[in-house]
């Protein structure tokens, strides 16, 4: 994948998602049966560790660049500009009505064809959005790309033409390397995220946002949206609820319910 | 019995097959007549719990080289598929390599995966999953339509493994493909971080620490409740991603999913990432200050107080006994 467009340096693609902000209620939209996306449009913050990574990645490099690939289906742009400030470079947004109920699948065609646009060293993810979680858009990509993928990874070392990454596992972490280009997924917390300066929010203002089509990207329509995903919502319905039991204020004797509670249970 | 022909995705540690995959194997063959499994690695090493779990042959790859597995796997599986046609379900657990393998092959057959999955529906040859949205509050469930093979990534602890009684299962070595440029990702060190008494996915006691407990250190009162208490301890996602502790510790959506008997939230808000994983707990106990946090409307008991008052004097009290 690396080309002869890059003159030097690390070149790391990030793919960010844009999505409802979490701290407001979500709920599914019963016509569509998709997560409605009105209200707060913020970028995902599993994404902010990604962005933060590659602009690491790119300092250690002695230069380079960071490029965000995004899909939104309704042309949404405030999480690109929150990455940007945060000092990407630029960014694709692959935005069309046909991608509505598009799955997961569907979703890494289309970040995929974004990607090899860019030729970039390395591509980062977040292991999964806040929203779908479905967690398989990393492998889904790489498979597409003919890469090599990491997931869950910790930490990201570039060793020059590989990576060594520390990948989670249930037990501790593996040590993984691997040659690049590569995918390599990010998990939530393993940088700090910076906070966008007042010049990186009026510098990303101006950075290019390249607006692209499901056509543009070579894709037919049939193979994203509704139509592609090989997957239908027939139903959403209330689970049965857990009932909220006695709740008390503690006056220094809430130790004592605890206590209580634990010797009914014959626990303790 | 609805469906032909299930595949297992099987995994094993520490030379014990995990117990998402004999959760997943209950499920199995409660769904369909016959029952396969792939694992990566020697098939004679699981074929015996395997098979006493209801699979009758095991399709093993044999020694990967320490590649991660996503790509070999996938390969296989697809392989298989090509010569002697696709089974109607195949099963993956939620687990690190699970999804790997299942986002691989998904993208290899343009086969579609429904992920989450904590139920299954089968209706004739009708395939649909349940997954459990927004805190598990909402239940979506999604059919496969189409030809496509069906893939399902299934959450852990979402049916309970029970021997079925089996004798050990026909091992058939697979070919594995050769996957070049996409399988280069190698492992090349494994280390292992000890947590002490319980696993959390296996413990009857577990106590949790939030980010009501206001700093690092105080997450020992945690320690020293879940060693009295012979419980493990966990962690909500927040202070996992603040470095307080491990991300073995996580309790939630994407992290470990527990169903002890009792779930001792302390300074826990109750974010839906972390409540789908611990609502299924049998009793819930939550200590927080704030009276309006969602965990109190899951809980059998919540204590509507400071922490580091609260957890001091049950500490006290349970070193007492």
């Amino acid at each position: 994948m690396r080309s002869a467009q890059h003159n030097s340096g690390m070149h790391v693609v990030v793919c960010v998602k844009q999505i409802p902000d979490p701290a407001e209620p979500g709920s599914l939209d019963p016509a569509t049966k998709t997560l409605k996306r009105s209200g707060n449009i913020i970028l995902d913050e599993s994404d902010s560790y990604g962005v933060e990574m590659a602009l690491q990645l790119v300092t250690s490099a002695g230069g380079g660049t960071v490029s965000l690939v995004s899909m939104a289906p309704g042309g949404e742009t405030k999480g690109l500009r929150t990455a940007l400030a945060m000092g990407a470079s630029d960014a694709i947004l692959v935005s069309d009505p046909v991608l509505n109920g598009t799955d997961a699948l569907g979703t890494a065609k289309v970040l995929a064809a974004a990607i090899a646009r860019k030729s970039p060293d390395l591509v980062l993810t977040a292991t999964e959005s806040s929203d779908g979680y479905t967690g398989t858009v990393p492998s889904q990509i790489a498979e597409l790309l003919g890469l090599p993928s990491v997931t869950f990874a910790r930490s990201i070392e570039i060793n020059g033409q590989s990576v060594n990454v520390r990948r989670q596992t249930e037990s501790g972490y593996d040590e993984v390397t691997c040659p690049l280009p590569a995918v390599v997924s990010v998990t939530a917390g393993v940088v700090e995220p910076r906070y966008p300066s007042f010049k990186g929010i009026m510098a990303a203002k101006s950075k290019p946002v390249e607006a692209l089509t499901v056509a543009d990207l070579g894709l037919s329509a049939d193979e994203v949206g509704w139509a592609g995903g090989g997957q239908e919502i027939v139903e959403i319905a209330a689970s049965e609820a857990r009932e909220a039991g006695r709740v008390v204020e503690d006056e220094g004797e809430g130790y004592a319910e605890i206590v209580n509670f634990l010797e009914n249970l014959k626990v303790i | 019995m609805a469906l032909d022909n299930v595949w297992v995705f099987a995994e094993a540690a520490d030379g014990r097959v995990k117990t998402i995959t004999l959760e997943m194997l209950a499920k199995a063959r409660e769904i369909a007549d016959e029952v396969s499994c792939f694992y990566a690695g020697a098939g004679d090493d699981v074929a015996e719990t395997l098979g006493e779990h209801g699979a009758s042959t095991v399709f093993a790859t044999g020694d990967l080289d320490d590649a991660l597995l996503g790509p070999p796997v996938a390969a296989a599986i697809a392989a298989k598929i090509a010569a002697d046609g696709a089974p109607d379900l195949i099963m993956f657990g939620t687990t690190y390599d699970g999804r790997d393998v299942a986002g691989r092959l998904s993208a290899k057959l343009g086969a579609p995966v429904i992920t989450n999955v904590a139920d299954l529906i089968v209706n004739g040859e009708d395939v649909a999953g349940v997954e459990p949205v927004f805190g598990g509050s909402t239940n979506v469930t999604t059919r496969f339509k189409g030809e496509a093979v069906k893939i399902v990534l299934v959450r852990p602890k979402s049916f309970a493994a029970e021997s079925a009684g089996g004798s050990v299962a026909d091992v058939e070595d697979l070919d594995v493909p050769e996957v070049g440029n996409t399988g280069t990702a190698k492992v090349t060190a494994r280390f292992m971080e000890e947590t002490s008494g319980p696993k959390l996915e296996e413990a009857a006691i577990v106590v949790s620490g939030g980010r009501g407990l206001g700093e690092a250190a105080k997450y020992a009162m945690v320690e020293q409740l879940a060693k009295l208490l012979k419980a493990a301890p966990g962690a909500s996602r927040a202070i996992v991603d603040a470095g307080w502790v491990p991300y073995s510790y996580q309790v939630g959506q994407t992290g470990k999913v527990v169903k002890p008997t009792v779930y001792l939230a302390c300074g826990i808000s109750g974010a839906t990432q972390h409540m789908v994983g611990m609502k299924g707990a049998k009793y819930i106990i939550a200590i927080n200050k704030d009276k309006e946090a969602p965990i109190f409307s899951i809980a059998d008991l919540g204590i509507v107080g400071d922490v580091h008052k609260v957890m001091p004097k049950l500490i006290e009290a349970l070193q007492g006994r």
